[in-house]
């Protein structure tokens, strides 16, 4: 087996150079998005809410803001970094240099979740000048993080190498991802919710991701932590397989 | 020589149903010079698509530099360099990082001072901060084969390096293929500028409807299909080419001001001396006289003209 560690780092490299660019706008946008958050839900709304499973609101709320920038982030990035070239042309280089396919998701996966986790790392200290966060498993924490970054990365490789145009990059983060966070217990335990709706959430995969990266805070969860880490792990083992094939079947990469 | 590229029995059938290549065999050997003519959707551009590893063929193998392109794809993909036809880069980025880019994707460690020769070869060393949509076309291309030439290849394939070119860049551009194959580059353009053919390659392969109808050396080849024009002007202008002149190949120009005579420079005899003493005792005189050698363009038209009413 032999690895193209230049290539792969040229990659990788070449993607976060545009982030290091504008690294003030991708770093302030969340830091003041946060701020908001928590002047709106953690002191105006959160002030006159209850407690979350012992836990004061605007702490609760904190794994699933940082979930939900995640989320968009990895996919944003994802899918934008390998679309571009295929929009541009420059991705013949890609595809004519000797870079493995597994070499190819790899730079840039790696380089679109290192951005988001860069993001989340950035919500979280953010969030920790207005609530107490607290931080129960920190290995588990970071395990959640990094998986999560990963597999939504390579959710957005996907999205990125499907979409036929700009809009279509925006479709499935907004129609799907995003009410499905919203709906997935970010700001609420699905406990809070009648029976029907939470038996009904269940089926939202989202739940189990954010469930779990609340545990690993708060050792508070709607599910239990196996089930949360086998969810995460088996959208993380699909998306793998989707890629896969793609790269296999040349799937709107090559003719 | 040694074939550096061996190409046997490449078809591609596209999605579309459209065969643009139809079982091509090609050798290439090291260190020459090759050109590939062939007119508009001859599928020149797809021949070269599938040695560099964007298009994958239908059926048959490449070898290049003894590395098959599929099953040791990374060996053989270091030694070849590619400017495509389009100009594609990246817009938003300096010339310095994505040359840079092309190195390190082709598998070699960083090398600040090959990047830095590459661009002043290039003229490019000016340019190196300044981001690609600044540039002119002119200096776009001669990014793109910065970026070809950043992994040092040995095989350099170059789509039609001159369409839309300028005077300078196209001089640069022959200037630097010719340094190349001085360095052991071996060199295949394509191009449907005959001249460019002409002045650059040592051998020449003609592509038309996917098929290889000819590859020869451009010296063989001027020679086997060279003709020679010769025109009279006469002193009176003639209204049919009289009887005693059907002995040779003559065609009336300029409104019977002009006698051309076509003829074989192969030929033993060009049958100019007999022509002229038979057009002396029929008592047509002329005003002047000069030769033309047709060049590589006539040649090729011919060629494309016979095959395609052979072929109808
Ligand atoms: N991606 C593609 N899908 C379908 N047909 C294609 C594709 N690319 C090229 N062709 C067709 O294949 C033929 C050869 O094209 P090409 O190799 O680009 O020719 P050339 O470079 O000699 O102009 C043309 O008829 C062209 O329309
Ligand atoms: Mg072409």
């Amino acid at each position: 087996m032999r690895f193209n560690r230049h290539g792969v780092w040229a990659i990788y490299h070449f993607e976060l150079a545009r982030f290091r660019r504008t690294v003030w706008q991708s770093l302030m946008t969340p830091v003041i998005t946060t701020s908001l958050y928590f002047i709106v839900f953690g002191a105006a709304i959160g002030s006159r809410m209850s407690e979350v499973n012992g836990v004061p609101y605007g702490a609760f709320i904190v794994p699933g803001l940082i979930m939900l920038s995640l989320f968009t982030e990895s996919i944003f990035n994802a899918s934008f970094g390998i679309y571009f070239p295929k929009f541009t042309g420059t991705i013949y280089e890609i595809l004519s240099a000797p870079v493995s396919p597994a070499e190819i998701v790899l730079a840039y996966v790696g380089a679109a979740a290192t951005k988001s986790m860069l993001i989340g790392s950035v919500i979280l200290l953010t969030a920790n000048f207005f609530v107490p966060v607290q931080i129960l498993h920190p290995f588990w924490m970071v395990a959640f993080l990094i998986l999560t970054a990963v597999t939504f990365s390579l959710f957005g490789f996907i999205i990125g190498v499907w979409a036929k145009g700009f809009e279509q990059l925006q479709v499935i983060p907004m129609l799907i991802v995003t009410p499905l966070t919203f709906l997935g217990g970010a700001f609420y335990s699905i406990d809070m919710l009648p029976p029907a709706w939470r038996t009904f959430s269940l089926f939202n995969p989202i739940v189990y991701l954010i469930s779990g990266f609340r545990w690993s805070f708060y050792g508070e969860s709607d599910v239990a932590i196996e089930v949360s880490l086998l969810a995460t792990l088996g959208f993380f083992g699909l998306c793998l397989l989707v890629v896969g094939w793609i790269f296999k079947s040349g799937y709107r990469l090559k003719n | 020589m040694s074939a550096i590229l061996s190409i046997s029995g490449l078809t591609k059938t596209y999605a579309s149903g459209l065969q643009a290549l139809k079982k091509v065999d090609l050798e290439i050997r090291k260190g020459e010079i090759f050109a590939l003519l062939g007119p508009n959707g001859a599928g020149k551009t797809t021949l070269i698509s599938i040695v560099c590893g964007i298009v994958t063929a239908s059926s048959g193998t490449v070898v290049a530099d003894g590395h098959d392109i599929v099953r040791d794809y990374r060996d053989a993909r270091m030694k070849i360099g590619l400017v495509p036809q389009e100009l594609t880069t990246d817009t938003f980025e300096t010339v310095w990082a994505t040359v840079t880019l092309s190195r390190g994707l082709f598998g070699r460690a960083p090398n600040p001072a090959l990047v830095e020769k590459v661009l002043r070869d290039l003229s490019l060393w000016d340019k190196r901060k300044d981001k690609i949509m600044t540039l002119s076309g002119g200096m776009k291309r001669r990014v793109m084969i910065a970026k070809a030439l950043a992994h040092e290849p040995s095989i350099l394939f170059l789509d039609e390096p001159t369409a839309g070119v300028d005077v300078e860049l196209r001089r640069d551009m022959w200037a630097m293929v010719r340094r190349l194959r001085d360095e052991g580059v071996t060199v295949i353009l394509t191009t449907h500028y005959i001249d460019e053919a002409e002045e650059m390659a040592d051998r020449i392969g003609v592509i038309r409807k996917g098929e290889l109808i000819l590859v020869e050396e451009k010296a063989t080849l001027m020679r086997k299909l060279g003709r020679k024009q010769m025109t009279l002007q006469l002193q009176e202008p003639m209204q049919a080419i009289p009887e005693g002149l059907s002995d040779w190949n003559l065609t009336l120009r300029d409104g019977g001001h002009g006698l051309e005579y076509s003829f074989d420079v192969h030929e033993e005899k060009s049958g100019i001396p007999e022509l002229l003493r038979r057009m002396g005792e029929l008592g047509i005189g002329f005003k002047d006289l000069n030769t033309e050698q047709s060049s590589l363009e006539d040649i090729f038209v011919s060629l494309v003209s016979t095959r395609t009413e052979s072929a109808s």
